[in-house]
């Protein structure tokens, strides 16, 4: 009698799971949420000083300039790959996206990175995670993905991206006034934090419910207050309006730091805790890194309408 | 009113008891700080804490935070040990109650006061304080240098079984000096940069700046500090432990000159990082490997001794390597503080090195944040193994016996070697599964991680929880440990405070 009981638990709670695990498939392929924001949208920051850093250190741009709303999202850089490769920018050698990179100045330090120049790698078509697909003749974003940000793209990939439109990837200082504004605050939207601000690790969002932490990314603008399926937001903005500089994934800055040549990352990620996600938080990886929750977004020169404004 | 009194003596003038309080205030911020971090956030236990105790969390302060806590931590750790030194190495009386009554008032300053200070606003009272208790620990650090030292003739050794000069110097004397005075050396390497504190030193973890090309001389210094404290403190408790098992012997005699050696270079090697980085390292090594080497001596001779003592015990004049192998596992409590030391080489040394050797080959290919988990995994291992040997000699100060020493025991050790083992899983897991394919590496490691120190915990609380319920007894295990406070083991040179001390000397 006993050993019938636990047979039935044993099937009852099998059979759960598996529902269970019915439903996240299904949950994949329709986790699809409209975040209202238009990922093509650039901010202006006017020139100033601001604080820099944990310890607040007085800091500068003393230039007016522009940098984009969210991240790159996978239908832009499908988009841009497309222009890109018919154009030459880019070439193509088996799955591997390639770009031209003149090469850093090597200086001979210990652990220095050597960086020739040559052809580097922008984007590995066949890794997997990558929501970037290719038929042979045209670049699409893996539907359902379309306003994700770009991810598993090396900071090589990121900065062609932007030089291919005559942006540039931000500099750390611009990257840093545009999360902080003015005041000392420790996330871009204050000082307090709650998992309805950023996609952090566990932070409980439909995407990571769904994909698991790793694959969770959540669309661009996804943290702007609004309620998704019970989901809350709060607004996650940063003083001058940008979204998503904290979490969701990592930001490649343009700048090469010398003596080891590292490219640094800001903002955190879906895989790191809120600590990371501290504005003064970096990450820092070889050129030709790329990962699940590595993307960008570009900076430019403020343009003839925004200066009339 | 005179039994609250003999409790108080107990607890804090008796080494067993300030032992026990140590370790009591130790667990106590482990429990409630504990909830601040891992899996309690994502569960919510931190919000609680913090809103039940009115911590004050600002985002900014985190680093500060935590480096006043591990050295809250860390000044009990190092108190207990001068308790043990002070109990095992023979020194006069007065010195004794003078070294314990000051690195007490110390540590207790420094923690009560440092995590006021950064855990519940900033009054700068509460930090003057805790700079006093530090600066005491400091000061009971100089009287026990001068108490071991090692050239007065009353302590020559007089049993040559025991490691020693030809003229009688107890090396294990001069280990003992060496490492407290390496530790006051390297106490003053970081008491130095903190002074700067605000004038030109910023607070930092030492892990966030492993990518920084050019140090500047605070930086390098503090990274350094915190290197050879953990070193040192580490190399103590070997000593503490060899003298538990009555080191003696050819590998005694081995062991204490590599040690001295091995620790005098290694913190030489430690301190000239701030004028010549690029060498430093190769000291380093060095002193490692004497130190190492010194250690493998003591586990050979303590395993040896406890198959020995154990077929003895049981009337077998020579037993079969089955036997042995029983005889060796037949006490967990004995052989775990060894078995830990070896298992250190896997998830510690065999780590470092494997790390040193493939850095620019494989570590910093990775982002940083790998290449930062796998540092503080560990640095954090080998403070919990020093932690866990700690706790198995204390539980043989205390009597543990029978089949709840074996629960004790086995416990502490499978625990805390399953939760090593997978933050040491974790912590390399680039080297085998890529980032999509992480996840179930993570969780089942981050799993057995929690459930291995789960374990720990919960035998650690029920260890105190009876300790403390004996403390409500009037004849109590507290009551015969006052009566005989110092710790059971033979002494390489006379006692000063024996009753027999003239015949001894003699």
């Amino acid at each position: 009698m006993k050993q019938r009981k636990s047979i039935y638990i044993l099937t009852a709670t099998i059979l759960i799971m598996t529902l269970g695990l019915a439903f996240k498939v299904n949950a994949q392929d329709e986790l699809q949420m409209d975040t209202g924001v238009n990922p093509g949208e650039w901010i202006l920051i006017p020139a100033g000083e601001f604080y820099k850093g944990q310890h607040n250190h007085e800091a500068e741009v003393d230039y007016d300039y522009e940098i984009m709303a969210t991240h790159v999202t996978n239908a832009q850089y499908a988009g841009y790959l497309n222009k890109a490769l018919d154009s030459g920018f880019v070439k193509m050698i088996g799955d591997t996206i390639k770009g031209y990179y003149p090469g850093d100045e090597f200086d001979g330090y210990k652990h220095e990175f050597k960086i020739e120049e040559g052809y580097w790698t922008h984007m590995v078509l066949d890794e997997k995670g990558i929501h970037i697909k290719f038929d042979g003749t045209k670049f699409w974003a893996q539907k359902g993905f379309e306003d994700h940000p770009v991810i598993m793209v090396s900071w090589f990939g990121a900065k062609s991206y932007a030089d291919f439109y005559g942006w540039r990837l931000p500099t750390e200082l611009e990257w840093e006034k545009a999360a902080r504004g003015s005041d000392t605050r420790a996330y871009p939207w204050g000082n307090n934090f709650d998992e309805s601000y950023a996609n952090y690790y566990k932070s409980f969002d439909p995407f990571e419910e769904a994909y698991g932490i790793m694959r969770g990314t959540t669309p661009v603008g996804f943290y702007n207050g609004k309620t998704y399926s019970g989901f809350k937001t709060s607004d996650n903005r940063s003083p001058y309006g940008l979204y998503d500089m904290a979490g969701n994934v990592w930001q490649w800055v343009g700048d090469d730091k010398p003596f080891v040549h590292y490219r640094y990352m800001r903002g955190g990620s879906l895989a790191t805790y809120s600590q990371h996600l501290r504005i003064w938080g970096e990450n820092s990886a070889g050129p030709d890194y790329y990962g699940l929750d590595v993307g960008f977004r570009c900076a430019r020169d403020v343009q003839d309408e925004n200066k009339k404004k | 009113m005179k039994s609250y009194q003999k409790i108080f003596d107990y607890l804090f003038c008796s080494t067993k008891g300030l032992v026990l309080t140590a370790i009591a205030m130790i667990s106590l911020i482990t429990a409630v700080w504990g909830t601040l971090s891992g899996p309690m956030v994502e569960w919510g236990v931190r919000d609680i804490t913090v809103r039940l105790l009115g911590m004050d969390l600002e985002p900014a302060q985190r680093e500060g935070r935590i480096i006043m806590l591990y050295h809250t931590i860390a000044m009990a750790v190092v108190a207990i040990e001068v308790y043990f030194i002070t109990s095992i190495v023979p020194m006069k009386k007065h010195q004794q109650r003078s070294i314990n009554a000051t690195i007490t008032v110390g540590y207790l300053t420094a923690m009560i006061f440092g995590l006021w200070f950064a855990y519940f606003g900033h009054n700068y009272v509460f930090h003057g304080l805790f700079l006093v208790g530090q600066s005491l620990v400091f000061f009971a650090g100089v009287k026990l240098a001068i108490a071991l030292y090692p050239w007065k003739k009353e302590y020559y050794v007089k049993d040559k079984e025991y490691s020693h000069t030809k003229k009688g110097i107890d090396l294990e004397r001069v280990a003992f000096f060496a490492t407290a005075v390496a530790m006051l050396g390297s106490a003053i390497f970081g008491a130095v940069t903190g002074s700067y504190w605000g004038s030109g030193h910023e607070t930092f973890l030492g892990e966030d700046i492993i990518r920084t090309p050019h140090k500047t001389p605070l930086q390098l210094a503090i990274i350094g500090h915190l290197h050879i404290m953990l070193t040192l403190i580490a190399v103590a408790i070997t000593l503490v432990i060899g003298r538990w098992l009555d080191f003696k012997g050819i590998l005694h005699k081995i062991a204490m000159p590599l040690i001295i050696f091995g620790t005098i270079v290694i913190t030489l090697g430690v301190w000239s990082v701030v004028p010549y980085e690029a060498t430093a390292h190769t000291f380093i090594y060095v002193g490692s490997v004497f130190i190492m080497t010194g250690a493998l001596m003591l586990v050979i001779y303590g395993w040896r001794k406890i198959i020995y003592d154990r077929l003895a015990e049981q009337g077998i004049e020579k037993g079969g390597f089955i036997k042995s192998i029983k005889a060796l596992l037949h006490d967990p409590i004995k052989f775990g503080p060894l078995w830990q030391m070896v298992f250190m080489n896997f998830t510690v040394s065999g780590v470092g090195i494997f790390l040193a050797v493939k850095l620019d080959e494989i570590f910093r290919v990775w982002p940083f944040l790998e290449e930062r988990i796998t540092l503080t995994g560990h640095w954090h291992i080998l403070s919990g193994i020093i932690a866990t040997i700690i706790l198995m000699y204390y539980a043989d100060i205390s009597g543990l016996k029978g089949k709840v020493r074996k629960w004790f025991g086995w416990t502490l050790i499978i625990g805390s070697d399953i939760a090593f083992a997978s933050v040491t899983i974790f912590s390399m897991k680039r080297l085998f599964v890529s980032q999509y394919n992480q996840q179930p590496i993570v969780d089942w490691t981050m799993i057995l991680t929690d459930l291995g120190l789960a374990a720990v915990l919960i035998i650690l609380a029920l260890f105190l929880g009876w300790r403390l319920f004996d403390l409500f007894k009037s004849d109590g295990l507290w009551k015969k440990e006052l009566s005989d406070p110092e710790l059971d083991v033979n002494k390489t040179s006379p006692v000063l405070f024996s009753p027999n001390f003239d015949e001894e000397t003699k």
